[in-house]
């Protein structure tokens, strides 16, 4: 186990230089500077600019520089908003994701692995069908879509929900859902099949002629081995969503890492989109180890090499 | 049996989303207490509320909240005292000389002093700062080139005692108070920016400042608060105990607010939900001194001829963009200064213009006929022969229903346009390196003077993006810079704009208007031509 967790960060590290590398290239092959501005700079001011946060130099004496100081946790300071340093906007800024995301993931795990045992349960009956439909809608409807029904809907329409900002509790109804309906309908999805799958199994089939009661095989039995696709799902779904949605933050005001992250990128805020980018790239692969930790708790069969 | 199994893992899940959702935020709004707050969205997070540092009307509008600069401008447009008391100008228009008030404070109880106003002033000119806006507001001050090559010392900006401070020019600026009331020359308190650095603007703490409030709280991307500053010379007149400005990025969200009366002011309207607002009393369209413009790239053979210049501007039907592409926010531009600029007497810039009227005919049938025998004059008759243009844009606001008018409006020509839409940070470069055949551009003047506007076609300035040239445009700019005559200044501006309209150097399109929706509950907030909203003076009625 410990020799597993040791590769597998050996290899995080690898994947994080490389998403690290990658990102810095591509994003100075893209045209355009951070300080480009509607109304031009006067050269002096533009080469004062490019020397102080050394973008003068040649891009390989840039790279080298930015990984020997991101080596240090040092990311810089951001190119666009003067006066704060990238460091300082991530962790301001990803807590308030986090947060809203983490109940999205609380809500979809909970509502989105009940609903699909329903279905399965009644597998071609009234209830298999609702729940097929909002499943499909899940899926399929695009989240800027559902945010704006949402808000105008309980927010426009019926006021009964605030739309701006983070400032009380109802204020996190509307993103949270927003958030958790793809996740939960994805989990439904999984969450049915894999159990119609099991609830065909053999060993069910024993179960129930050995006469255990019905709750204890579904829960002993049939759930714990029909969640492993959900678990499987829960790392990547996990990583993109609590890290922020840039539709949903920017619908409802909330100013949380994602917006930040697309912004970052339309700002051409160089420092910005680094510290980012491998911020979120850690936390990706650090969510991918935990779930493939979790899979050996639930699932002993299954060996980590 | 299994039915109940379920049903109770149902009402589990149930309990726990709601747990889940519940126990999120402790913190409580506080509508109902006796302080008075505005809130309002005057645009996105600022990305500097460094006055120096800031070069977005968004940054402006809470700057002049917090800062007050020596001037400043009332309701009707006009300059009036503000730090200053009095000022005057020598004869030969070179020294300015401004007279502060008694008992100037900062907002952290500290004495405000003439030498502050150096201190700031001489900042602007530093070019480790690289302050954007240097040039426009300190360039005809004595001294300037010296302070931009480092040495700061040289800016003749002086403090002949704490409460007077000379300026001294190199050419005769009639229009410094225009500057003096601009935000980038904002008094910046020395002790708290060399002691925090560029990151004194990013915390109440170390933002200190001498207007109307002071910061308490910038949660970026979400809100900044200010309160009542105290200590500035005009509290008593200060109604609001409270200001804040919500930091609303899309302008669906932004009106939902104000739907909901969480905002009582928004900047940021819908363009879809205009024509549901039209005779609302709380729907305001209000000139702004500005220009929404076209470059044609001069440095391609085929935009050297003028008459295809001329031929693509008349085959705009300015009117019907005006009001029905962009739904009657904007205004039609018949000359390339609009509303609001000023002359060098105070009277309006434009009625003086071109014996008093617009430049382009407003007959659009015989703006037409006239363009297409222009074209066939060129070489091009019914555009054969014509390449194919492209028309590049970035994607906002009305800039997509326009670029398919064009190709509308020049096909009635025979040209064919393709339309380049591209990202706002690849096509701004794109624009000022000349890789377009035509683009859009526009201009929103910092200051009424018309040179603010005039000075972009000159041959070397830029943001000269189409690379119009024309010698005795330059000299007649040159003039207005250099003369102390007003009405020698008033020609000089004047000869210009006849020279680049008759050269059809740009194609001026439309005059830009701020829409916005501000709740009648609002007394005593105003609106300036170059798009500030001044709230200081503002209450909210019961």
């Amino acid at each position: 186990m410990a020799k597993y967790i040791f590769k597998r960060i050996c290899l995080a590290i690898v994947t994080i230089w490389a998403v690290a590398t990658l990102t810095f290239f591509l994003m100075n092959l893209v045209p355009g500077g951070p300080f480009m501005s509607e109304k031009a700079v006067s050269p002096e001011a533009m080469a004062a600019l490019e020397a102080k946060y050394g973008l003068d130099k040649p891009l390989g004496e840039q790279y080298l520089t930015y990984m020997k100081d991101a080596l240090h946790g040092d990311f810089g300071q951001s190119l666009r908003q003067r006066g704060r340093s990238v460091s300082s906007i991530i962790f301001s800024k990803f807590p308030v994701s986090a947060k809203v995301g983490g109940m999205a993931v609380v809500v979809a795990l909970v509502l989105g692995v009940p609903l699909g045992c329903l279905a399965a349960f009644n597998r071609g009956k009234v209830w298999d069908h609702i729940i097929s439909v909002i499943a499909t809608c899940g899926i399929a409807v695009p989240s800027f879509v559902i945010c704006t029904f949402l808000m105008y809907t309980f927010g426009v329409k019926l006021k009964w929900l605030p739309t701006l900002g983070l400032t009380g509790p109802a204020n996190y109804i509307m993103p949270v859902v927003a958030l958790a309906f793809y996740p939960m309908a994805y989990i439904m999805r999984l969450m049915r099949s894999s159990m119609l799958d099991v609830l065909g199994q053999d060993y069910m089939r024993t179960a129930k002629a050995k006469g255990v009661s019905q709750s204890k095989s579904i829960f002993k039995h049939a759930l714990r081995n029909a969640i492993l696709p959900v678990i499987t799902y829960l790392g990547p779904m996990m990583a993109y969503t609590l890290s922020g949605s840039f539709i949903v933050e920017k619908i409802f005001t909330i100013p949380g890492l994602g917006g930040q992250f697309v912004s970052s990128i339309t700002n051409r805020d160089y420092t910005v989109i680094m510290g980012t980018t491998i911020f979120l790239a850690t936390f990706m692969v650090i969510m991918m180890v935990v779930v493939d930790i979790l899979y050996k708790i639930v699932d002993p069969r299954i060996k980590l090499k | 049996m299994k039915k109940k199994v379920i049903s109770l893992v149902l009402i589990a899940a149930m309990a726990i989303s709601m747990v889940a959702c519940g126990k999120s935020d402790s913190k409580k709004s506080d509508s109902a207490d006796a302080v008075k707050e505005l809130k309002v969205q005057v645009g996105p997070n600022p990305e500097t509320l460094d006055p120096a540092l800031n070069s977005a009307v968004d940054g402006g509008n809470v700057i002049l909240h917090a800062f007050e600069t020596l001037l400043t401008v009332d309701e009707n447009g006009n300059y009036k005292e503000g730090q200053a008391e009095k000022w005057e100008v020598s004869e030969d228009g070179l020294t300015w000389t401004f007279h502060l008030r008694d008992g100037l404070k900062w907002s952290d109880g500290s004495d405000l002093t003439a030498e502050d106003f150096v201190y700031s002033w001489k900042r602007v000119c530093n070019p480790e700062v690289a302050a954007p806006y240097a040039e426009t507001v300190l360039g005809m001050v004595k001294g300037y080139d010296e302070a931009m090559a480092g040495d700061a010392d040289a800016l003749a900006v002086t403090a002949k005692d704490d409460k007077t401070l000379v300026v001294e020019m190199k050419n005769p600026c009639t229009y410094f108070e225009g500057l003096a009331s601009f935000a980038t020359l904002s008094p910046v308190q020395k002790a708290s920016v060399e002691a925090n650095g560029d990151g004194w603007a990013t915390a109440p703490e170390t933002y200190v400042s001498n207007g109307p409030f002071k910061m308490t709280e910038w949660v970026p991307d979400s809100y900044i608060t200010f309160e009542k500053n105290e200590n500035y010379w005009n509290k008593d007149a200060i109604k609001l105990d409270k200001l804040t400005f919500l930091l609303i990025e899309d302008p669906n969200a932004a009106y939902s607010a104000y739907q909901q009366g969480e905002a009582l002011m928004i900047k940021d309207v819908p363009t879809e939900e205009i024509p549901s607002l039209e005779g609302n009393e709380e729907f305001f369209v209000e000139p702004i001194i500005g220009t929404y413009y076209l470059n044609m790239n001069e440095t391609q053979e085929i935009f050297k001829d003028e008459k295809v210049r001329e031929a693509l501007s008349l085959a705009i039907d300015r009117q019907y963009v005006a009001d029905k592409i962009m739904q009657g926010t904007y205004t039609p531009a018949w000359n390339l200064m609009g509303p609001g600029w000023k002359d060098t007497d105070g009277s309006e810039f434009m009625d003086n213009a071109n014996g008093g009227k617009g430049y382009i005919s407003e007959d659009y049938d015989k703006n037409l006929e006239k363009a297409k025998k222009l074209l066939a004059e060129a070489g091009y008759p019914e555009g054969k022969g014509f390449p194919t243009i492209k028309y590049s844009t970035n994607d906002a606001g009305y800039h997509i229903p326009l670029a398919e008018y064009l190709q509308t409006a020049w096909g009635e020509l025979g040209i064919t346009v393709e339309v380049d839409k591209m990202e706002w940070a690849s096509f701004t470069p794109a624009r000022r390196s000349q890789q377009f055949d035509t683009a859009r551009n526009g201009w929103v003047g910092d200051y009424s003077d018309p040179s603010n506007m005039l000075d972009l076609f000159c041959t070397t300035n830029g943001n000269n993006d189409g690379k119009y040239s024309n010698p005795e445009y330059d000299a007649a700019m040159e003039l207005s810079r250099t003369t102390t005559d007003a009405k020698e200044r008033s020609e000089a501006l004047h000869k210009a704009e006849d020279i680049v309209m008759a050269d059809n150097g740009i194609i001026p399109v439309a005059y830009y208007n701020d829409f916005y929706l501000m709740s009648n509950k609002i007394q005593g907030a105003w609106h300036s031509a170059t798009g500030y909203w001044y709230f200081m003076y503002a209450d909210i009625a019961e």
